[in-house]
């Protein structure tokens, strides 16, 4: 029992890493209806800036974190602006293709030894740690100070997307582009500020994987960024409260399959489960059913 | 009745002239990949071709052979697959499970590969092929990884080590051979009225299904055959490196077949030999000239990926093919362009 509820925590945890990532997928599907295969690698990045913040500027946890945000907005911006925005009437294949040239360029360029080479590095202590024991579960601090950062980016964006302007600009957008072009919207800025929020959650997801299991290496945002994409799928892709409800699944059922079922498989399993959703309902599980046109 | 056998006559001799001229055309294609197979083996016999560049050679037509199955898949049904490297994976391990626990001869070994390669893709198919784009290439992405990942936890398939010390058997006849008939076999396809039914289907599927085109059969079809290719090529792949391990078969391998596919050009058979050739020579001949390549190889890969998506999205050949018709009929309208222009060169002058 527990060590049912330690991983239900531990779970939670980790999901809330996966449901920063999977927002961040979600938003840009439901704007531009493109699969950001770059995103995890934005996250990784994220991870770097925090690690070069936190080392050779000698910054606090709070102000690495605000850096390394802000510098990952505006590369997303740059990104979707430079390669993305060519091709945006595109048919759909090049634009993946695209994205996923973008992934390699920055896995590569971190990489590179001028960057920060192939080494793993280690994450410095930002925080010390130190853990509480609540009846038979253990919780650290740090992983306290990760779901606080997690819940409060997410009832902030719910707020930015559904109370103020700029949140009504964006869901006008992702509901028809054109028309909400003709409705005086700039089209384009609503874009770069999607892939900018997308982009600082994926930095604030990596800061924090860096706190948590603090191992940084150019190839880390690969299975974090496939599985937070299960998770958007899994909650419907382009439903922000369905992305976060994805990501907190997927946390639960790769920790709990890793302690329950087997640890080598947990992975096959999390696709399983993309698979077995694709099939009986492809809008996921907050979707709503879309009708083709001819 | 006399106009009737007339008729019947007629009909007689076009089909057999037909056939006489299909037939005449595979002679001349074997004579000529004979002729280069036997010249190729002259130079390496001198020396002139050195070991590393048939190896080379090898590699190209190992890969070609599955860039060729991908490109039914992706440019002429116009389904976006990520998992093309799963299938190869699955060839690779069945053949050399094959030829390593049971002393299978290879050809035998490369068909085990090619079968289980099929079937895969036909209970695979089955279900996910009635998704559409994004959700496609998803669920084609999440089965390449469940494929790696079940392989890495199978201990008698060696697990992550992977398997070692496959016997070496891989011949350069046997590679030419292969993407020969793959070649052969997809030119024949698209040119019968079932590749036109799978070429509908790229165009339009929704119109396709209104002219009565079965679309998830073709679908099928296309995806089985191009998945065997790639068991194929697995196969020789594991003959070839005689060691392979789930990790040479990740996403990243289905994204390298993707790249090749598509700088040749998505739809085109013979852009996909270009850009496959192109690719994989091109790192190998700059490896010499500088280190600076070498390091930063696939980062210039993704570079050139990118630019070539914004610039030319299409690819080299776009949907367009080389054939020895097409050289002639280009030589003759140069031709014919060229004394076009110097006859209105001439009217200007007066």
């Amino acid at each position: 029992m527990s060590t049912l509820l330690q991983q239900i925590v531990n779970g939670i945890c980790l999901g809330s890493v996966y449901a920063l990532i999977a927002i961040g997928y979600t938003m840009v599907y439901g704007i531009i209806k493109l699969i950001n295969f770059a995103h995890c690698d934005i996250y990784m990045v994220g991870a770097f800036l925090g690690y070069f913040a936190a080392t050779v500027l000698g910054l606090g946890f709070i102000p690495s974190l605000i850096f390394s945000m802000v510098s990952c907005a505006v590369l997303g911006m740059l990104i979707e602006r430079i390669a993305y925005k060519p091709l945006r009437n595109s048919p759909n294949v090049t634009l993946l293709i695209t994205t996923m040239g973008m992934e390699l360029i920055l896995q590569n360029f971190v990489k590179a030894d001028f960057v920060a080479g192939p080494n793993t590095r280690n994450f410095p202590e930002v925080i010390p740690l130190i853990s509480y024991k609540i009846g038979a579960i253990t919780i650290s601090n740090l992983q306290i100070i990760a779901l606080a950062i997690t819940i409060i980016l997410c009832v902030a964006l719910q707020y930015l997307v559904n109370k103020t302007r700029t949140g009504r600009a964006m869901r006008a957008t992702s509901y028809d582009r054109d028309a909400a072009a003709l409705m005086g919207i700039n089209i384009n800025r609503v874009i770069s500020l999607t892939f900018a929020l997308g982009s600082a959650l994926a930095a604030t997801a990596g800061v924090l994987v860096g706190m948590l299991y603090p191992r940084l290496e150019p190839a880390m945002g690969v299975m974090p960024g496939l599985k937070s994409f299960v998770a958007a799928v899994l909650g419907g892709i382009g439903i922000i409260p369905g992305a976060m409800f994805g990501g907190l699944a997927m946390g639960l059922i790769e920790t709990l399959s890793k302690v329950y079922i087997s640890s080598g498989l947990s992975d096959a399993i999390a696709f399983s489960i993309l698979i077995i959703i694709l099939i009986v309902k492809p809008t996921g599980l907050f979707g709503k059913k879309n009708n083709v046109k001819v | 009745m006399k106009m009737i056998n007339k008729i019947s006559k007629n009909e007689n001799s076009t089909s057999l002239s037909l056939v006489k001229t299909t037939y005449t055309r595979y002679m001349i294609t074997t004579v000529v990949l004979a002729l280069i197979y036997v010249f190729l083996m002259f130079l390496v016999n001198q020396g002139i071709i050195g070991d590393y560049i048939l190896r080379i050679m090898k590699q190209i037509g190992i890969f070609l052979i599955a860039a060729l199955g991908l490109n039914l898949i992706l440019g002429f049904t116009g389904q976006f697959t990520m998992g093309h490297a799963a299938f190869m994976s699955i060839g690779a391990y069945g053949s050399a499970i094959m030829t390593k626990n049971f002393n299978m001869p290879f050809p035998i070994a490369l068909l085990v590969g090619i079968i289980l390669a099929g079937i895969l893709a036909a209970l695979i198919g089955y279900p996910i092929l009635r998704l559409k784009g994004d959700y496609l290439a998803i669920c084609t992405l999440g089965f390449g990884e469940i494929v790696k990942v079940v392989i890495q936890n199978v201990d008698y398939v060696g697990g992550a080590r992977g398997i070692s010390g496959i016997p070496g058997s891989t011949s350069f006849l046997i590679v030419l051979i292969g993407v020969a008939l793959c070649y052969a076999i997809l030119k024949n396809l698209i040119h019968s009225s079932k590749g036109r039914a799978i070429m509908s289907i790229r165009e339009d599927e929704i119109a396709a299904e209104a002219m009565g085109i079965n679309s998830t059969k073709y679908k099928m079809i296309a995806f089985i055959i191009g998945s065997s290719m790639a068991g194929l090529a697995g196969g020789l792949y594991a003959h070839f490196n005689s060691f392979i391990d789930p990790a040479s078969f990740a996403f990243s391998k289905s994204i390298e077949l993707i790249t090749y596919v598509v700088l040749g050009g998505m739809g085109s058979l013979s852009g996909t030999v270009i850009g496959t050739s192109i690719l994989i020579y091109l790192p190998e001949c700059l490896r010499g000239l500088s280190e600076v390549f070498k390091t930063y190889r696939i980062l210039i890969y993704a570079v050139m990926l990118v630019l070539m998506m914004i610039f030319r999205p299409q690819g080299i050949l776009g949907t367009r093919e080389i054939t020895v018709d097409n050289i002639i009929k280009f030589f003759k309208k140069f031709g014919k362009n060229s004394t076009k222009n110097i006859v209105q060169d001439e009217k200007a002058g007066e």
